[in-house]
């Protein structure tokens, strides 16, 4: 059984100007142990999937549909009191801006101390002592200084450990990493991610590394979903993903990618991530894609195996594939 | 020497307390109204210690007499002495304001963090609330709730508290609203806090500096009220002493020139006023950057 089991996944955001479908229809599933890449411009949804797993959407925002089976409960359904015994204890969070996810008037020490004491029910003594541990385990030299200081004391960098100290602080079995090297320089950035990579080896546990640093994805993913405006529209292990993508847009994020040991020119993807208010019934991808087919504008492609581990929600791939056989 | 070893090495950390003392330094007014409030505070606390005579011990032998050496700012028409009134006085004058400024302050930033968070309906019917209070002027709503409820010293706190609370609620309100969508707020959300620890223990921290300010500029606006809700005997009344009490006593005196018995009090009432006003005015620029130098 899967660690967590997302289907049709539809997140609804009501504005003044009518609903937007945010996220529409996903699926993905994650093993435990297994990092996986979800990339897609700004605007696709990713950040509002992870929400959705922490169910921390809230009004204007709702689930409307789906399901998000995570160690055989629907996440969904769950009262309010089970979901928030989950959150930071068995899923966790790495927030998208380190510095600002930080209480500016506590210290490091007491954020983090009270993880412990709010979910392995420490005495303050012992969870401030487990918070200097934590620390540590992230290569934060002098850790006892730092559980003493604030936030705007830390370089993004230490923030960013602290961030994912406080997010392993209850060893979690699922972790959301949304875009955790964003702003950071690259060495940084590439300790962080042999952190989580660490991680994941050491503790089994799943993670879902949220970003659109397609780099950072071959690096450190086995697996990759692809969303372009909140629609998933293709899933694969990394290694297909990255040779044969098969959606027009994966193939187009791939090209897009500035390469140091081939002299081609860098290739923008035509247009932005489309409005989602009164979104087309068809593929969102048809107003941008190379070579859009009648069926495009009118019908939403399903996401369908064209391989082991590998999905592809497209007409064009349908049409191909139903032509060869 | 160079000029570089001569210079003295600043820390690269100044202590709160010290960055306080520097920018006081430099904004002598502010200085000038703590010490004020200071003293007058001081000057209250040990009144039974330092206040020349009993503020209530009459003397017809010296019955209004002018300030002297001996009654430094005069007696009134029983011969008591207006120094030492005024001292007793001050316990009044600076206590009943803090009280209902304190516990206008707890309530109006728990009801206040309750409508901001909470929002939708429960901010709708609060926000109405204290709509309605605000639309009669404040002196005007405490002298009818005294008027109403009679005017023992608890009634007086709760009148100022009442005329205080819908200010701190709408203060709290908007603060909440910006940091209930920081990033924090859903961090600390995201690891399974329940709500009513994330609004007392992450969120609210965050909205003190302008509750403080507000707090400061409040205690001024209170003392005034008080003071002139006892002017019109609608506040405290004899024998208790006030600075607005005694002012509405000297005030008869001015056609027959004991001008002492209404203008010292007037003046406490001022210069206190003036000096809470001050100091708010100086905390606003001290936990507000922004505002350095700004002044409304």
């Amino acid at each position: 059984m899967s660690l967590i089991d997302i289907r049709g996944l539809t997140v609804q955001f009501t504005t003044d100007a009518g609903p937007v479908e945010a996220v529409h229809g996903v699926d993905f599933s994650l093993e435990p142990g297994e990092i996986l890449g979800l990339v897609g411009e700004s605007g696709s949804g990713k950040t509002v999937t992870a929400f959705s797993i922490l169910r921390l959407i809230r009004p204007p925002g709702r689930i409307v549909t789906g399901s998000i089976v995570f160690e055989g409960q629907d996440l969904v359904i769950l009262p309010e009191s089970a979901v928030r015994a989950i959150r930071g204890a068995k899923i966790a969070l790495v927030p998208q801006s380190p510095r600002t996810a930080l209480n500016p008037v506590i210290t490091i020490g007491r954020q983090i101390a009270r993880l412990f004491e709010l979910h392995a029910g420490m005495a303050p003594s012992a969870a401030w002592c487990r918070g200097i541990e934590a620390l540590e385990a992230v290569g934060i030299p002098d850790a006892s200084r730092r559980m003493r200081q604030y936030a705007h004391q830390l370089s993004g960098g230490t923030c960013q450990r602290v961030m994912i100290a406080m997010a392993l602080a209850s060893a979690p079995r699922l972790l959301i990493a949304d875009e955790p090297t964003t702003g950071l320089d690259v060495s940084i950035a590439a300790r962080i991610l042999d952190l989580l990579r660490d991680l994941g080896q050491r503790t089994d546990a799943a993670i879902i590394l949220i970003t659109h640093d397609l780099g950072v994805v071959a690096e450190t993913c086995h697996r990759v979903a692809v969303m372009h405006a909140g629609q998933l529209v293709e899933t694969g292990a990394l290694d297909v993903m990255l040779r044969k993508p098969a959606h027009p847009y994966t193939q187009a994020l791939i090209r897009s990618i500035p390469r140091i040991d081939r002299d081609i020119a860098l290739e923008p993807i035509p247009g932005s991530v489309p409005s989602l208010l009164r979104a087309s019934p068809g593929c969102r991808y048809a107003g941008r894609c190379p070579h859009p087919m009648a069926i495009c504008t009118n019908v939403k492609p399903t996401l369908s195996a064209i391989g082991s581990d590998h999905s592809v929600a497209c007409h064009a791939v349908e049409a191909q594939r139903a032509n060869v056989a | 020497m160079t000029e570089a070893a001569a210079s003295p090495v600043s820390p690269a950390v100044h202590s709160r307390g010290a960055e306080a003392w520097r920018i006081l330094r430099r904004n002598p007014v502010t200085l000038a109204a703590i010490t004020i409030i200071v003293v007058v505070s001081v000057a209250a606390a040990l009144a039974s210690l330092i206040a020349p005579f009993d503020p209530n011990a009459t003397d017809p032998a010296v019955a209004l007499s002018p300030p002297s050496p001996h009654n430094w700012l005069g007696t009134d028409l029983y011969g008591r002495d207006q120094l030492s009134r005024l001292m007793y006085a001050a316990r009044l004058d600076l206590l009943i304001p803090f009280a209902a400024t304190l516990s206008a302050l707890a309530i109006g930033a728990l009801v206040g963090a309750l409508a901001g968070y909470a929002g939708r309906w429960v901010d709708q019917i609060i926000m109405r609330a204290v709509e309605s209070v605000l639309a009669f002027p404040a002196l005007v709503l405490a002298m009818g709730l005294t008027a109403a409820l009679g005017n023992s010293i608890g009634n007086i706190v709760l009148t100022l508290a009442i005329t205080q609370i819908p200010i701190y609620i709408r203060l709290i309100r908007g603060e909440m609203l910006r940091v209930r969508e920081m990033e924090y707020a859903e961090a600390a959300r995201a690891v399974g806090n329940p709500a009513w620890r994330i609004v007392l223990v992450h969120l609210l921290p965050n909205c003190i500096p302008p509750l403080i300010v507000q707090a400061t500029l409040a205690m001024g606006f209170a003392l005034l009220t008080m003071a002139a809700l006892s002017f019109l005997g609608l506040g405290i009344r004899p024998p208790d002493s006030e600075w607005g009490e005694m002012t509405a006593e000297g005030v008869g005196y001015m056609v027959t020139d004991e001008w002492w018995l209404f203008v010292f009090p007037g003046l406490m009432i001022m210069i206190s006023v003036l000096a809470f006003n001050l100091v708010g005015d100086g905390l606003r620029d001290f936990l507000d950057p922004r505002m350095r130098g700004v002044r409304s």
